[in-house]
């Protein structure tokens, strides 16, 4: 039986609160982590089948042409060389997220350098990696191609969607009492998953089995088969461990059908993992962004006025654009307000989905100009955002589902110690150190996404989660485990949840912060079917019941769980599709941010000694899990002020900094201790849960928390991120003979 | 990477003779092998010098350290001597790669760690240092790394490592056997070559030669600093590095040595800016005046100008910190 | 070309190109998949395993020099139901999400604690003549050639910090 739902209305009870386990939203250990942490758990590269030979992908080393031939005699010759695929079906690039379809496919027509033009297939890695590297390539290179956004040849959409405004802009700026009017920008990211990549793929006639690193299968399905031009069902996707997406792994990726038809042409079995190189190279990229903020606020620092037009690049033909004012339209107060965007048409790696597109970047630039415009206004930071929060979507006139952004600027102040910052820059040094205290806000707009999942609760007693969702390090299987826990009383011991398998029911996927409420609210679903069921067998009224510790209770009847289910098991779906609730209330998460950084005076170097963030996102499911989630998305946000940056090289568009050495992801020693804060909050307007996706809001904004400390350390403002230490140090130099 | 032939050498003198008929060494790897992997680097041969017996730290009779070619670099900086009387060392060590690294890494090795240069690390890209005459793809490309020091129209790529700048600070001199199994030194500051027009041409050495020692002399001071200036706080190349060694009496400065690593093709050293120092009392003007003339010939690019102030304001600190000024 | 290594207490006989890295010789050839390959340039720490009793990069080194050698992997520290104290420790304090990175962790923490022990500075050490200290600030220090996408650095470090006092008193 299917229990279904699509989410028009307001959830009127909350189911959960009445459940009495007593497991949701607890701190549990995921109760994977005895696998991962003994080397035990299987990602796509680690269980690779008899037989199996290695292929490896071979690069463009143009942005723009033709593939005019292949020395592949001389690579075949090689020893232990199976072949040179260089099937038309080869993919240029990764799908975007939820596409459903194959992405551009024909390997010989070159958009991008780096992009994958073969495949060399070899007995082992060492021979295919070899193969690959020496494979002659004819390329005829196109003159006067488009490299860099602001190549002037570079062509420049302005979809007409996506460009709005209200009320009259240029006149709230010439009205103001204080304005702000700058440019910033935001250069390229990579997701930079630690797991490159990777899809091992065998058929079995003419079926195909992929083992692959996915975020969001039945969609990699739907891409795979239409790259591979087969149907559907003849395509199975493993993804039991993924080693992070970030974005990078919502679509079927170029290694991923290359391993397919490798495969089919072979006989055997084909792993393919991308180099780290190749990721760097081949993998969707967050665009760069440019971004001309206007800010008009009265003489009491209210806002009249914001305009946020935005510059991003994508390779021609990619619908994807980074959604970089996504936030912009709802965050703040202001009758006047234009947001543009523009796209510029260029041959680079091809942007798509990383962690937050839009907010992490659009926000980190918009909380920037906050400050600039707390600074020129002369209020605090936190009370000019204070007597800026709208009391209902000031772009739709419509209400809030719920909106805690007061509450977290008002803890983050209060648990930072916010009240003992000088405003004034330059007012903390410690030896050659700068010290400054920077913040912002936080937010994340919330979805929904179609899902199912099947629970079985077994004769014994015992519970199974089955989906083919993906748990990228999120905490899905923790989550999905504790919600089926919560609904059937039974300790999480008892429960156990399968993931990442096509063969099980389809769920959204893990992506846009939706995975945990959009599944969990399937596995509800499902749960509340099967509690349907048991008061049939028990004869009461489902408000009767009470389910914990593996027994039903009934009235003065406690009943062992495995007695009541008489030697058979219990078998529902849960279906969730989101309905009109999206479209009545705005739905979004909040949060703040508050950092202390010390820059060094001498050498203009950065390091953030301490964090702070406070969100709300609706029922926590997962105390534990939850708090890591924003840990890693504020630490995305440390990267992103200080040293994360995508170089291309202006002449030729090849990436430049394409490994871990130089393309430079925050260690160990560049994250303080973070203090995490969460909110207790429900939206009963997103799902029966009323929990919110918590896995991209802790980048969203994050970045300029840093940046804006900088500034209060140094007075250096920097607009153009990373804020690297040559930026830092300008700035220093001319502070230093002002 | 291209397939070899691989064989161990049993001695430092088969290993020579291997090296003199075009074997490459192989130590701790973890620059050659990273090479190779991009084919950077394709040697046909590898001759595997780690299990060779040149271990070892120990003291020269003439007061100073000799270090064997084979010594890890973190058994170097945990060296009791070593953190001691050399601590400029021991810190430019500790600042170079990571902790995994710095196990494998040998002393050896790591004079002989190539650049890393983007263009050079890109088998599509042009470079005079791996493919002579191919061009250079640095020059009019992306130069955050580079050098602003000593740098030809064929190159303008750094030395990346660490502990030569500390070495060349310290007056270190290399010990060399070659295929005859004669052995010589050479002073670091005549190891290495200017790139010029022969920028694959890195070192003095010839073919065949093996380094089996460092040699440090007596040291020169007991005050040392090491500072390290990176885009993170760890596990980074320097963009600048400053090893200074120095010795005061009455007040004065009366010898002292520096190098700079980050900012040229081999670690740098500048007798004149040591001569104006020497002698003098510390003061600000002075080290302003010593920083001044350091980057009086230097040629930067776009991406790598900023490496000018940041030396500048690196040394002074520097001085600062080993004189004791205050700043 | 044959070679004989010693792993997690066995013997194991590899017959692979010279070629092949450590890395690449557990994950390929001998079914001790534990160690992940992030980066294969020595630039992530994923692959970090013991060598006689130090953690290197087992990418960065290759199977035929190894014979003889005493390697140890993450499958040899501990496994489920019979974890090592530091394994249980990032179990608890929640040290990983995506989980690839931490076998290298765990590897490098186990051999990071025996340096600190055996009174090697670090670059963060204040005196380097002198015997380090156990804080957070030489935790992070010292695990900083294992990098983490997820960020579970701030738990890495509490899981690590929980061990070490343990061990000391």
């Amino acid at each position: 039986m299917t229990r279904h739902l699509k989410v028009d209305e307001r959830a009127h009870r909350d189911r959960l609160e009445e459940m009495v386990q007593g497991v949701i939203g607890e701190p549990l250990d995921r109760p994977e982590g005895q696998l991962k942490v003994s080397g035990r758990a299987p990602y796509a590269m680690d269980d690779l089948p008899e037989g199996c030979c290695h292929g490896v992908l071979v690069r463009s080393t143009i942005a723009k042409g033709a593939l005019a031939g292949l020395d592949i005699d001389q690579v075949v010759a090689l020893p232990g060389i199976r072949a040179v695929v260089t099937d038309k079906r080869l993919t240029k690039n990764p799908a975007q997220g939820m596409a459903g379809k194959a992405p551009a496919q024909g390997p010989e027509d070159i958009i991008y350098f780096g992009q994958p033009v073969a495949l060399v297939v070899a007995d082992t890695f060492e021979q295919a990696r070899h193969g690959a590297q020496i494979l002659g390539r004819r390329f005829e290179a196109e003159s006067d191609v488009a490299l860099n956004p602001d190549d002037p040849n570079a062509e420049i959409e302005t979809p007409k969607k996506k460009q709005s405004s209200m009320g009259d802009l240029d006149k709230a700026i010439r009205e103001a009492h204080f304005a702000i009017d700058e440019t910033y920008t935001t250069p390229g990211h990579a997701s930079a998953a630690m797991e490159p990549h990777a899809s091992v793929a065998s058929w079995d006639g003419d079926k195909l089995t992929l083992h692959g690193s996915y975020q969001m299968l039945h969609f990699n399905r739907a891409e795979l088969a239409d790259a591979l031009n087969i149907d559907e069902e003849k395509v199975r996707i493993v993804a039991t461990y993924v080693g992070g997406g970030f974005g990078s792994k919502l679509g079927i990726a170029p290694e991923g059908v290359a391993a397919a038809i490798a495969s089919k042409q072979l006989g055997v079995p084909v792993a393919v993992a991308m180099t780290r190189q190749n990721v760097f190279e081949m993998v969707l990229r967050r665009s760069e962004t440019e971004q001309h903020i206007r800010l008009a606020a009265d003489e009491e620092g209210r806002l009249t006025g914001i305009g946020h037009e935005a510059l991003v690049s994508n390779v021609p033909g990619e619908k994807f654009s980074e959604p970089v004012t996504q936030a912009t339209p709802f965050l703040y107060r202001g009758e006047n307000r234009v947001i543009g965007h523009r796209i510029a048409r260029i041959h680079r790696t091809p942007a798509g989905s990383v962690r937050a597109p839009g907010e992490a970047v659009g926000l980190t630039a918009l909380e920037i100009a906050l400050d600039e415009l707390a600074v020129a206004s002369g209020l605090d930071p936190v009370e000019l955002r204070l007597r800026n929060i709208p009391d209902k979507d000031p772009s739709q006139d419509i209400p809030f589902s719920s909106h805690t952004l007061a509450e977290a600027l008002m803890t983050g102040a209060d648990r930072f110690g916010w009240k003992t910052r000088e405003p004034k820059p330059r007012s903390m040094r410690e030896g050659e150190w700068l010290i400054g205290l920077g913040m912002a806000s936080a937010a994340r707009v919330n979805m929904l996404i179609e899902s199912k999942a099947r629970v079985t609760l077994a004769r014994n007693g015992s519970a199974l989660v089955e989906t083919d969702m993906t748990d990228i390090g999120t905490g899905t299987y923790a989550v999905l485990t504790q919600v089926a826990a919560e609904m059937l009383g039974l300790p999480v011991s008892r429960v156990q949840t399968r993931l990442g398998d096509t063969d099980l029911p389809p769920a959204s996927g893990s992506g846009g912060s939706f995975g945990a409420s959009s599944n969990g609210t399937a596995v509800f679903l499902a749960c509340e079917e099967i509690r349907r069921q048991l008061c049939e067998r028990l004869e009461c009224d489902p408000d009767e019941l009470t389910l914990k510790d593996g027994h039903a209770v009934v009235g003065n009847r406690r009943i062992p769980i495995d007695e009541v289910m008489g030697g058979k098991d219990i078998v529902a779906e849960g279906h969730v599709e989101p309905g009109d609730a999206e479209d009545k209330v705005r739905q979004a998460t909040y949060g703040s941010y508050f950092a202390e950084v010390a820059v060094n005076a001498v050498t203009g170097e950065s390091r953030v000694r301490r964090m702070l963030g406070v969100f709300a996102a609706g029922r926590i499911l997962n105390a534990k899990t939850a708090r890591s989630q924003c840990i890693g998305g504020m630490t995305f946000g440390i990267g992103m002020a200080l040293t994360e940056e995508l170089i291309h090289d202006r002449r030729d568009g090849h990436i430049v900094n394409r490994d871990f050495a130089e393309y430079h992801l925050p260690v160990n020693a560049d994250v303080p201790q973070i203090e995490v804060v969460l909110l207790e909050e429900r939206d009963p307007w997103a799902n029966p849960l009323q929990a919110k996706g918590i896995g991209e809001l802790g980048i969203c904004g994050a970045a300029a928390a840093v940046v804006n400390a900088i500034y209060n350390a140094t007075g250096v403002r920097i607009r153009h991120l990373p804020a690297t230490l040559d930026k830092v140090l300008s700035g220093l130099e001319d502070e230093d003979q002002s | 990477m291209t397939p070899f032939h691989f064989s161990r050498a049993a001695s430092p003198g088969e290993a020579a003779r291997l090296g003199r008929d075009g074997a490459t060494y192989i130590a701790g790897g973890t620059n050659l092998l990273d090479l190779m992997k991009l084919e950077v680097m394709t040697p046909d041969r590898l001759v595997d010098i780690s299990r060779l017996d040149l271990g070892g730290i120990e003291a020269t009779r003439k007061g100073g350290l000799r270090i064997g070619a084979m010594v890890c670099n973190s058994d170097l900086a945990a060296d009791r001597t070593v953190r001691e009387d050399y601590p400029v060392l021991a810190r430019a060590l500790l600042a170079g790669a990571s902790g995994q690294l710095r196990n494998k890494a040998t002393t050896g090795g790591n004079l002989l760690q190539r650049t890393r240069c983007y263009y050079f690390y890109d088998t599509a890209m042009p470079c005079n240092k791996r493919e002579p005459g191919s061009g250079c793809g640095a020059i009019g490309g992306v130069t955050r790394l580079h050098a602003i020091f000593g740098t030809s129209p064929h190159c303008i790529a750094t030395h990346p490592s660490d502990m030569a700048v500390a070495l060349r600070a310290l007056d270190a001199e290399v010990e060399v056997e070659n295929a005859d199994g004669k052995t010589r030194t050479v002073p670091l500051g005549d190891f290495y070559r200017l790139p010029g027009d022969t920028p694959h041409i890195e070192t003095t050495l010839e073919r065949g030669d093996l380094i089996t020692a460092v040699i440090l002399p007596a040291s020169a001071g007991a005050l040392q600093a090491y500072r390290k200036v990176r885009d993170r706080a760890s596990y980074a190349f320097a963009l600048v590095s400053v090893a200074g060694v120095m010795r005061i009496g009455k007040g004065r400065i009366e010898a002292t040595s520096l190098a700079f690593g980050g900012v040229a093709p081999h670690p740098w050293r500048d007798a004149s800016v040591e001569q104006m120092l020497k002698g003098q009392e510390p003061s600000h003007e002075l080290f302003a005046k010593a920083a001044d003339a350091l980057v009086a010939n230097a040629v930067t690019h776009d991406g790598n100008a900023f490496k000018v102030p940041l030396l500048k304001r690196t040394l002074t600190a520097v001085l600062a910190e080993l004189t004791g000024a205050k700043q | 070309m044959q070679t004989q290594l010693q792993i997690n207490g066995r013997g194991y006989a590899l017959n692979a190109d010279p070629r092949t890295t450590l890395l690449d010789a557990l994950r390929n050839h001998l079914g001790l998949a534990g160690s992940k390959k992030g980066c294969d340039h020595g630039q992530c720490g994923a692959c970090t395993v013991l060598v006689n009793g130090r953690r290197i990069n087992a990418c960065l080194t290759l199977a035929c020099m190894h014979d003889g050698d005493e390697i140890v992997t993450i499958e040899g520290l501990g496994e489920p139901g019979r974890l090592s104290p530091l394994q249980q420790a990032f179990v608890n304090h929640d040290g990983f999400q995506c989980g690839y990175c931490t076998p290298g962790q765990i590897c490098s923490a186990t051999a990071m604690l025996a340096e600190i022990e055996a009174g090697w500075p670090s670059n963060v050490t204040q005196d380097v003549a002198g015997a380090p200290e156990l804080t957070p600030e030489e935790v992070s220090e010292r695990m900083s050639g294992n990098l983490c996408r997820c960020s579970a650095y701030p738990n890495i470090v509490d899981a690590i910090m929980d061990v070490a006092k343990g061990k000391r008193t």
